[in-house]
């Protein structure tokens, strides 16, 4: 049923693994925006990259951490007011299959 | 038919850090369900990770230890995932960049033989929440979400169940070296999953692997492996086809089940993650970490064998872990008898232990009570006899052994006067062995001997026991 289209964009593919639905018209909607974005980053092809260094971030900064200090957040009653459901001091969700794929 | 069996690991670590991996959530475990969280681990909008530097380190210390190149440049990547385990749809762990890659842990093998298990590479990632299995629904705890866990890739070259249990065991002895990690089976600090395939004999490419995940401790592994060898072994000589599958071990029932096949296999779709910069790491850090590396158990038991003069044996219990190493080698320091003070904590100490459920760390027991009670030895103050009773009562009360022996009267009877009196009433109540001793069957002279101990309490010198009592026999000869 999925196919590639001319830019290589499977929009039907691309939301299973996104675990999300598309009506038709969300579906066309998407596959358009996607392929534009697509579009866009294959300018870089049109430049010569020889001897360039892929890079990992947009900025020129590495080596950013902290350093090994704990403290409490006392979170727990927050956070357990905002799941959808709880069971005692966890949160509860429908039983976790792993048929995953 | 006769097969060939090969098997990769994927050894997952947590590493014994005071936070969580990117976030300073307390790492700590057995606190109540869902109090170790922050809107970070919680995966709250607009939040942003921040690494524990203490766990980059860790991985290349780890990586150091086992031999493996350390990255001057990795990085963190996003690993899609959907489950409720991982609050963000996504997993922060490492893809093309390890922090680690190459390396091997030396395997002694049953036959004597020692292997180079080879090891991929090594990387660092977050941990997931801890689900909890009921009838219709799944109870989340975040405390793990987010912890450090780092994950041992090895090469296919473990052939057979036992050999991945001495592998893992060997591991665990250099993580718990390092210090990096607890290795604490009973809290998961330590788990793994196996790739295994079989091949008859001759074939020269691997057969079909299947991936068993779930396997909790290393005798967990070794059943669980030797289990799928049996199951792909069947299958193959009835003539039948190994899929490319996932089974997932159960450690009740001993079997490994059908978790998911290949065919549908994730698309982790992994990313570098914006959030996080690239780490750098140069020259002068790798040599500092590599000046402040801890001696390798396996360096450390060959040094015990040499510089003690003890055996493989007992140098591989005492280097089995770490504290007990440096116990040892704080009550050797000052034992006119280095021997002897491994023979005491490697029978009567690890004895007395494990009968009392205890850990080297809370012994009653100190390094400097070995080193008295070996030296009182020595210098014939008591008999190696009294010595295990002396032990025993240290044991119990944590008191030295010279103030125990002064207050018991244990000092050993050197006074030959003494001993002749003692020997001349065992052979008056003897006279079978003493009669066998003197028609030339010495081995009757060790009930005499006995008899002569027993008669003193276990304090006399037994050599002396000995002379005297052949002095004796010989003198009232036949
Ligand atoms: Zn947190």
């Amino acid at each position: 049923m999925s196919e590639r289209t001319a830019n290589g964009m499977d929009i039907d593919y691309v939301a299973q693994l996104a675990r999300i639905g598309l009506t038709p018209a969300e579906r066309a909607k998407f596959q358009g925006q996607l392929e534009a974005i697509l579009g866009a980053m294959r300018k870089l092809d049109e430049l010569e990259l020889e001897g360039i260094e892929p890079t990992a971030h947009a900025m020129p900064v590495h080596n950013v951490w902290r350093e090994d200090r704990a403290r409490e957040w006392d979170v727990k009653d927050a956070a357990l007011r905002n799941a959808p459901a709880r069971m005692q001091d966890s949160i509860q969700v429908p039983k976790i299959v792993d048929t995953s794929g | 038919m006769e097969y060939l069996t090969t098997i990769g690991l994927e050894v997952h670590v947590q590493l014994r850090t005071a936070s969580k991996m990117f976030c300073s959530c307390p790492h700590r475990y057995g606190a109540p369900p869902n109090s170790q969280t922050c809107p970070v681990c919680l995966g709250y909008p607009g939040v942003l990770p921040v690494p524990n530097r203490q766990a980059i380190e860790w991985t290349m210390l780890t990586g150091l230890m086992l031999g493996c190149r350390i990255a001057r440049y990795s990085k963190f990547d996003r690993k899609s995932y959907f489950y409720p385990d991982m609050p963000k749809n996504y997993q922060i762990s490492q893809y093309d960049l390890p922090l680690c890659e190459g390396g091997y842990v030396e395997v002694d093998l049953e036959n004597g033989d020692t292997k180079k298990v080879g090891i991929t590479r090594i990387h660092l990632e977050e941990d997931v929440a801890k689900s909890t299995h009921h009838s219709t629904t799944s109870a989340i705890d975040f405390n793990r979400a987010g912890t450090p866990l780092m994950e041992i890739v090895t090469e296919p070259d473990i052939a057979g169940p036992e050999e991945a249990y001495a592998f893992l065991t060997s591991l665990k002895q250099i993580l718990t070296f390092g210090g990096v990690s607890d290795c604490n089976m009973e809290q998961g600090n330590i788990r793994c999953d196996a790739n295994i395939s079989i091949r008859p004999v001759g074939q020269d490419g691997l057969g079909v692997k299947t991936e068993i995940k779930n396997m909790n401790t290393f005798s967990g592994a070794q059943r669980a492996l030797a289990y799928e060898v049996e199951r792909q072994k069947e299958i193959l000589n009835s003539g039948g086809r190994i899929e490319q599958e996932t089974r997932r071990w159960d450690d009740v029932s001993g079997t490994t089940e059908l978790m998911r096949s290949k065919e549908d296999a994730h698309d982790y779709r992994y990313f570098p993650d914006p959030d996080l910069m690239p780490m750098v790491v140069d020259e002068a850090w790798i040599s500092r970490l590599t000046a402040e590396m801890p001696e390798l158990p396996r360096t450390r038991k060959a040094r015990f064998e040499r510089q003690y003069g003890i055996s493989p044996y007992d140098a591989g219990v005492l280097t089995a872990d770490p504290e007990l190493a440096l116990f040892y080698e704080a009550a050797a320091a000052g034992s006119a008898d280095a021997k002897a003070a491994a023979n005491l904590v490697s029978n009567l100490l690890l004895h007395a232990l494990a009968e009392a459920g205890m850990e080297i760390g809370s012994s009653p027991v100190r390094p400097e009570h070995i080193t008295s009670l070996v030296n009182l030895v020595a210098e014939g103050t008591i008999s190696s006899q009294i010595a295990k009773d002396v032990f025993a009562v240290v044991f119990e009360t944590g008191r030295g052994p010279e103030e125990i022996v002064r207050e018991r009267g244990l000092v050993q009877v050197q006074d030959t006067d003494q001993i002749r009196t003692w020997v001349r009433s065992v052979i008056e109540e003897n006279p079978g062995p003493a009669a066998d001793f003197r028609a030339g069957r010495e081995k009757a002279i060790g009930r005499l001997v006995g008899a002569v101990m027993k008669a003193s309490r276990g304090k006399a010198n037994p050599q002396l026991v000995n002379e005297v009592l052949r002095e004796e026999l010989t003198r009232g000869g036949v």
